[in-house]
């Protein structure tokens, strides 16, 4: 058995490791949290130029051509850095549903885009409350245009293209539901940009008005992609959350031993300890979640929709313990705007919230067990 | 990243899966595999005896013990091929349970503190199962403590002279041997006054008494030692350096990793996909799923857990302080389980007997002994201490009795 990643990726980790603690610092992070900019430019290019954002696009279409679990290394780093670009929405999703569903051209003329940085894509599928479900979907779609309103579309006031889901359909089944590809700069689209829990990724409405747009995949078989998208991004987002819980429970760690409090380190405090020592349970039960998805993902197996929603529930649950616990540990100081805990609480809760609740990936879990069991 | 086995090490599962296949007691799988909560009753068999039967035919064909050097009853083998072996065993491992801490910590510790002597009359008939050892460290004021147990060992001409009493003993009324640690100078701090010894069980002024246990089962004993004469010959390891020997015992459980705990998931997935609720079956409602899903989620994460370590010993590291998370994580799940199994059963769920609403009380059963999990082989507090010192590095507790000769520790809070 040789459940890790190889000697290889190891070292691709440390690569991004290093490049992100220089381009990537908390003090890069605060340009983007503090100003106008809606994501870092600079990191963003130098992504591409590292080659990260194509790892897992084939060379015959401008990427890297590694693979899925090369991309998994990145993520885990990226998430660790708190990078304030979109990576997920661009690389997890939008990259995800082309080379899923898209046709030559189409994959032609993005993904190439996306690998050398130019292109920033992302998914339109909320509409307001509401986790991932068909009957949630009300944009319409018909001869080639749409109509409706996505809210909240992460990344959408700086991506170039969107993949948008759309009622095609009023039967109430899965089919009723396509998916569409949309050039956001073509005119048709309106774009606000919405004030969100992490402003280091930026979250939007964006309006369709009779907006031209090209299917992705084939008519009917929307819910169908999205799902298989879904469970990918699953598995890619849960990395980051590992990196993110690792890092938000290094910075407890770092504080417990530093700080002083009735002539001791904090950290020799049981009830310290023993709050550190659960975040490390917590990561630990989600970063084996998520090796178990990275294997599903990387070699398309059976067992991927399982294990991409126990990745997710575990990853979910780690961050957000983690980022709460730290700030916890860190006292009045961690509540303060100046110390950098709030930055992984803050992406810890959007996270958790951007491609379905917590609770919806709990229902998922159950479902596919059950399915499972029956087989 | 697979799961697969190197060529070796699939040729050695092969080798192991012949072995079972031919000589297993098929007889007992139906009843072993539906005794998924780490406690084993076999309706008409005694499991030691039973176990004393699989042991000796394991040891006949060198798979017993078999990390163990082949001079002293072992093969040889590798930490994978012990973890294959345990996966090819499967249910039938369930009756090594009265070896176990013979083999796990006894035997280990015989090995790397006895006698050329003391290892081969010792080691091959505790691996054969023929002689079955026990463990004398906790007492009734010395469990996560133990450093401060008060039993006293003297020294007399060649012989040492042990009075005291140890608690938590598992196995002690069928066990040949027992490693005892002891007191042999009450006038230095806690730790550096304590000495290893192995003793025979049958030595006169040893008397072991059964503890009835809250969940009304007796699996523990109390062992009372009244002027018991061990030779000086079965001391392990230098006088006063007995804290050091236990930590060569406690190292070693940790490493018998493998073996996965019992989380409850399983069983309590297969409840609620029966249950038949007010509105529907339990798996439907939305508050089920939830918490259903959670320990699904975290039983799985152990799993995972548990193939890396297999990972890491496959590449010749050694498992660490981390391992510590399987109990942890899987005793607190097993008590929540059940106390939510029997919210679900409502009234019902105070019948304890072989009642048709409460699936013949099993979640009961779990209730009751799950307290023992969180408690028994370090309590979930130590394994905290243990990942937050060991992993990640904070300082010890401060320890106001570390440096103050033993007899002069206050031994009543008030």
């Amino acid at each position: 058995m040789n459940f890790d990643f190889s000697d290889d990726q190891k070292q691709l980790r440390d690569q991004a490791r290093k490049f992100l603690t220089e381009k990537c610092s908390p003090k890069a992070v605060r340009v983007v949290l503090d100003g106008k900019a809606p994501y870092d430019k600079e990191l963003w290019k130098g992504l591409a130029e590292m080659g990260f954002l194509g790892v897992a696009i084939p060379e015959e279409f401008g990427g890297a051509g590694a693979g899925h679990l090369e991309l998994c290394v990145i993520a885990e780093e990226m998430g660790r850095a708190n990078a304030p670009v979109p990576f997920s929405s661009t690389v997890y999703l939008a990259a995800e549903a082309l080379l899923i569903a898209g046709s030559d051209a189409q994959k032609k003329k993005w993904l190439p885009a996306i690998a050398s940085g130019e292109a920033i894509g992302t998914l339109a599928l909320f509409e307001g409350k509401g986790n991932p479900a068909p009957k949630n979907v009300k944009l319409t779609a018909a001869n080639g245009v749409l109509n409706g309103v996505k809210k909240p579309v992460a990344d959408g006031a700086i991506a170039d293209f969107a993949v948008v889901a759309a009622r095609t359909g009023s039967s109430g089944r899965d089919g009723d539901i396509s998916l569409f590809l949309v050039d956001l700069k073509a005119g048709g689209v309106e774009v606000k940009s919405l004030t969100n829990l992490d402003p280091t990724r930026g979250q939007a409405e964006i309006s369709f008005k009779a907006c031209k747009a090209e299917p992705l995949g084939a008519a009917g078989e929307g819910w169908s992609i999205l799902t298989q998208m879904l469970d990918r991004a699953a598995v890619l987002c849960a990395f980051e959350q590992v990196g993110g819980s690792d890092r938000a429970l290094e910075m407890g760690r770092d504080y417990a031993l530093d700080r002083i409090a009735f002539g001791r380190q904090i950290g020799s405090f049981q009830a310290v300890k023993h709050m550190l020592a659960d975040m490390y349970v917590s990561a630990t039960l989600a970063r084996s979640n998520s090796y178990y998805g990275a294997w599903a993902l990387s070699t398309n197996a059976a067992e991927l929709p399982e294990a991409a929603a126990a990745a997710r529930i575990s990853a979910t649950q780690a961050f957000q313990h983690c980022a709460k616990n730290n700030i916890q540990v860190h006292g009045g100081m961690g509540f303060t705007w100046e110390f950098d805990c709030h930055m992984y609480y803050r992406r810890a809760n959007a996270m958790a919230l951007g491609l379905g609740s917590l609770s919806y990936w709990e229902d998922q879990l159950i479902d596919r067990m059950r399915k499972k069991n029956a087989a | 990243m697979n799961f697969d086995d190197t060529p070796q090490e699939a040729a050695f599962r092969q080798t192991a899966r012949q072995w079972v296949e031919a000589n297993a007691p098929k007889e007992l799988h139906a009843e072993l595999s539906k005794s998924s909560l780490g406690r084993i009753r076999l309706a008409k068999q005694d499991i030691v005896e039973v176990g004393k039967a699989w042991q000796k035919k394991k040891f006949e064909g060198n798979w017993a013990c078999l990390h163990w050097p082949k001079e002293y009853g072992g093969r040889g083998a590798t930490p994978i091929e012990k973890v294959i072996w345990q996966q090819e065993e499967g249910v039938y491992g369930k009756l090594t349970q009265p070896f176990q801490i013979g083999e796990g910590m006894c035997g280990p510790t015989v090995m790397a503190f006895g006698s050329e002597d003391a290892k081969r009359r010792y080691l091959p008939k505790l691996a054969s199962g023929e002689e079955i050892w026990c463990q004398l460290f906790s007492e009734p004021s010395a469990g996560s403590d133990v450093a401060g147990l008060r039993t006293r060992a003297e020294k007399k001409g060649d012989n040492w002279v042990v009075n005291g009493q140890k608690i938590w003993t598992s196995g002690a009324h069928y066990s040949d041997y027992g490693l005892l640690i002891a007191r042999t100078d009450p006038n230095v701090p806690k730790h550096k006054g304590l000495t290893m010894f192995f003793l025979d069980m049958k030595s006169p002024g040893v008397e072991v008494r059964p503890i009835r246990q809250a969940n009304g089962m007796q699996e523990f004993n109390e062992v009372y030692f009244t002027d018991v004469v061990i030779p000086d010959s079965q001391r392990l390891g230098a006088v006063g350096e007995g804290w050091s020997v236990s930590l060569t015992t406690l190292m070693n459980e940790r490493m018998s990793i493998g073996s996965r705990l019992a989380t409850g998931v399983p069983e309590m997935f297969e409840f609620c996909s029966n249950l038949m609720l007010e509105d529907g079956l339990a798996i439907d409602d939305p508050a089920v799923r939830s918490k259903l899903a959670s320990w699904a989620a975290k039983s799985s994460g152990l799993k995972y857990t548990s193939y890396r370590t297999i990972s890491a010993l496959s590449k010749g590291e050694r498992p660490g302080p981390e391992n510590s998370i399987g109990k942890l994580v899987s005793g607190m799940m097993l008590q929540d389980i059940a106390t939510y199994a029997m919210d679900l059963q409502g009234a019902a769920g105070v019948l304890t007997g072989n009642d048709e609403e409460t699936v013949q009380g099993q979640f009961q059963q779990m209730l009751l002994s799950s307290p023992s999990m969180r408690i028994a082989g370090g309590t979930d507090e130590i394994l905290r201490n243990i990942i937050a010192e060991r992993v990640l590095g904070l300082p010890g507790d401060i320890r106001v009795d570390k440096d103050v000769p033993y007899n002069k520790i206050p031994t009543k809070g008030r």
